[in-house]
């Protein structure tokens, strides 16, 4: 299996999905071969992991994410600046060494900085491959732009090669459909999932001390957590909480998350007037991370395009309802959640007052989302795919 | 001689005064909660157009040539006064129907709220307020007096009987539940207890499902359902009465659509029940009148003819509805001492029961879409849309 990252050491979403894929898989029986750009030491038995790079993890976790990073530091400290797709070529290079000596019967790549790699991998052995996105360059850059010609080429390329492609949610299928032309009937979906017990329970006094108390005061606080980049919407969050704010005057937006947009966000609040009642708490981690969830009413995740998205399943767990996009691959696993289109802010703006009117509507909606989150579970997703790997080494050991 | 047994056929035709898609934007300024543009799947233009269509013409039609061909067909209706609104302005032709159905003489109309309301919970005046409103809408129509009372969704209770019973109703309908009739059986007419003359019809559900639910449903193992083998049934039923068949009108074109076969049951039916002479068929007030109680039924809790539960959970099981409806009902008295008819009216209509079930989350959450029967994405929805229209009342109602 091909990977980018693993948790601890993930940016996000990705590093996850895989981590508790494989280990739901191997508790069926897969051996897994996982291979990772980086060194590092993780504590996991249930697979094999390889490292692509030599790449010293510390470097990676400097940069906070691995994919906006130049500068590439090597075990040994040599320092040397290499783009994204310069270390995807490394990666490529350094699966073709490791694969002479790993037995597999199938190629499992997650997204496209795998894919050079997995298509190789599939040209030396033959052996038959899956290509699992959880995203697309359409995705992170928007439509509009469609985003670098260089990544769609590799996603493009890889996908008609591969025998089999993976979505984590039909709005993803749908998305590679209408981006590269790629037969339907070649995708299946396997939605991404929660590991419930993988949460850190809550701990003492809220960090946000200043939103207990105005909470104490009759405030309500509905909260945002992401990176604050054009494919999250948040824009037209903004836009939408102008007019809750209009009607509810002691309502506070809590902004959780850094990325290129942070000045123009904090531009667009005070444009619209409502800077006081947004809070800007850059990114973070643990206690600050986990507590902005808890102390919400209400969680917002606006999306322009989320192949899935963790983040409204975190708020659950953590005793907050969520408004998500209908734009998003999780809208296709929770039902008790409020739904809107990312562009339609007036609606927005509608079901957010909604919410902090009524604690009727939160607490149900909640009660009946934990329900759902409660019920959630790696083993189906893990199911799919073993059908799959033995469906496709039949078929090639037949070929 | 011994007693003829019949059917009772009971139709409930009901539709709500659905809420548009009505936003914040909307509290405030505009105030036609009711008036969804006509392709929007919540138009009630639409959705009477539609089902008057698919149901009420053919099936009025159905029936006027069986009352027309066997002197002893019979049956009774229950028509809610948002609905004849609703005919009267949009689907004349349909209204027009269930006058000659009602014409003919053999046709009885069941009394209820106007609005389709669960006021008897919350309000006592506005439940007489609305029950009185639909009586005289019921003479303007059809030129009679219900003698037989329902009430909404059939809920039912002691205090519900004693009412009626003070009110001088002939007959009161009421689900046959199993846990109220115990070992007893439906097909008998029952007295209320602590009441002196009216009577209690139930509903054998058994059987009422059979045409109101399973009929279309190729997994049943009775499927296909023909008129012999179900007048068969009830000619095997020994010791009865009274088969109480109650449903939803709408079941004949609208939930059992015509390629179903429903309509050819209903025409070849009452011919089949009727090749026995001791058969035929009786209204609801007809029955009351024909049969002597055999027991008296007590019922301290409230039933209803809905779900596995049978009882108000529908309408009233979740906080989003309890706190919904009690919104709705502390406006009484700004709203009526307001003396604004409009204003009245449209809390009326709020009242309508659908508004409510609508935000019902039980089977959302099973995943049972199908038997959501909503005009909403969600609940959620649902609830938002309502107290929006509600916030806005309660401005025009100058309440605090």
């Amino acid at each position: 299996m091909l990977g980018w990252e693993l948790p601890p050491h993930n940016s996000g979403g990705l590093g996850v999905a895989c981590y508790q894929l494989c280990k739901a898989l191997a508790s069926k029986g897969a051996e897994i071969n996982f291979v990772l750009p980086y060194t590092a030491e993780h504590n996991i038995e249930f697979m094999k992991i390889h490292a692509a790079h030599p790449q010293d993890v510390s470097a990676v976790l400097k940069a906070g994410i691995a994919y906006d990073s130049f500068k590439y530091v090597k075990n040994t400290g040599e320092v040397e600046y290499i783009d994204i797709l310069g270390q995807s070529a490394i990666y490529e290079k350094a699966v073709e060494r490791i694969i002479e000596d790993a037995e597999f019967n199938v190629i499992h790549a997650h997204d496209w900085l795998t894919c050079r790699a997995a298509v190789r991998a599939k040209q030396l052995t033959g052996k038959p491959l899956i290509v699992h996105i959880h995203s697309i360059e359409s995705d992170r850059a928007g439509i509009e732009h469609g985003g670098n010609p260089l990544v769609r080429e590799i996603e493009s390329m890889s996908m008609m090669i591969a025998d089999k492609i993976i979505a984590v949610s039909n709005h993803t299928k749908k998305s590679i459909v209408r981006e590269y032309g790629i037969p339907a009937s070649k995708i299946d979906v396997v939605h991404n999932s929660f590991d419930t017990e993988s949460l850190v329970p809550e701990s003492g006094a809220n960090a946000y001390k200043y939103l207990t108390k105005m909470k104490q005061d009759g405030y309500k606080v509905v909260a945002s957590i992401g990176r604050l980049t054009i494919q999250k919407g948040l824009p037209n969050l903004l836009t939408a909480f102008k007019e809750v704010v209009a009607r509810e005057p002691k309502s506070l937006l809590l902004m959780v998350g850094s990325g290129e947009q942070y000045y123009e966000l904090i531009n667009l609040a005070a444009q619209l007037g409502i800077s006081k009642n947004v809070i800007f708490t850059d990114f973070q981690r643990g206690k600050g991370y986990r507590d902005a969830y808890s102390i919400a009413d209400l969680f917002v995740m606006p999306s322009v395009s989320e192949p899935f998205g963790l983040t409204p399943l975190e708020s659950i767990g953590y005793g907050t309802p969520a408004l998500i996009s209908r734009q998003s691959g999780v809208a296709e696993v929770i039902k008790n959640c409020l739904k809107v289109d990312f562009w339609d802010t007036d609606e927005m703006a509608n079901q957010i007052v909604s919410v902090l009117r009524s604690d009727a509507l939160r607490d149900e909606l909640h009660r009946n989302s934990l329900s759902e989150y409660e019920r959630l579970t790696w083993d189906d997703s893990a199911d799919k795919l073993f059908n799959l790997y033995a469906h496709h080494r039949t078929e090639a050991l037949a070929v | 001689m011994s007693q003829q047994k019949s059917i009772v056929l009971y139709l409930h035709v009901h539709q709500p005064y659905r809420i548009r898609h009505y936003t914040i934007f909307d509290a405030g300024s505009k105030h036609d909660y009711f008036g969804a543009d006509y392709d929007d799947r919540r138009s009630n233009e639409q959705i009477a157009h539609k089902v008057a269509a698919k149901s009420y013409i053919p099936t009025n039609q159905k029936l006027l040539e069986l009352l027309h061909r066997h002197p002893e067909f019979k049956l009774s209706l229950s028509i809610t006064g948002t609905v004849l609104e609703q005919l009267q302005q949009w689907a004349p032709g349909a209204l027009k129907s269930f006058q000659e159905l009602v014409q003919t003489g053999r046709v009885e109309i069941v009394g209820e709220t106007y609005h389709h309301s669960l006021a008897f919970f919350y309000s006592q005046a506005e439940f007489e307020m609305q029950v009185q409103m639909h009586r005289e809408k019921v003479q303007e129509l059809f030129g009679v007096t219900p003698q037989v009372f329902r009430n909404t969704e059939l809920s039912y209770n002691n205090d519900l009987a004693y009412w009626a019973d003070r009110a001088g109703y002939k007959a009161i309908l009421a689900e046959g539940w199993d846990p109220v009739l115990g070992w007893r059986s439906p097909n008998f007419v029952y007295r209320p207890t602590y009441t002196n003359n009216i009577r209690l019809l139930m509903k054998n559900y058994k059987l009422s499902d059979d045409i109101a639910f399973r009929f279309s449903n190729r997994e049943w193992s009775e499927w296909p359902l023909t008129a012999d083998k179900f007048t068969h049934w009830l000619s095997q039923s020994g010791d009865a009465t009274n088969f109480n068949l109650f449903m939803d009108y709408e079941t004949f074109g609208e939930h059992q659509w015509d390629d179903s076969g429903i309509f050819d049951f209903l025409e070849h039916m009452p011919a089949k029940w009727l090749e026995n002479p001791e058969h035929t068929f009786m209204t609801v007030s007809e029955a009351a009148d024909a049969y002597q109680p055999v027991d008296q039924v007590d019922v301290p809790h409230t039933t209803t003819w809905a779900d596995t539960e049978r009882d108000l959970s529908a309408w009233l099981g979740n906080p989003m509805q309890q706190q919904a409806i009690e919104a709705l009902y502390e406006l009484q008295t700004p709203i009526i001492k307001s003396g604004d008819f409009a204003l009245i009216e449209d809390w009326r209509r709020l009242q309508t029961s659908d508004h409510f079930y609508y935000m019902c989350t039980k089977w959302f959450n099973d995943g049972d879409i199908h038997a959501y029967f909503s005009p909403y994405e969600s609940p959620y929805e649902a609830y938002t849309n309502f107290m929006n229209a509600w916030h806005d009342l309660r401005l025009r109602a100058g309440a605090q």
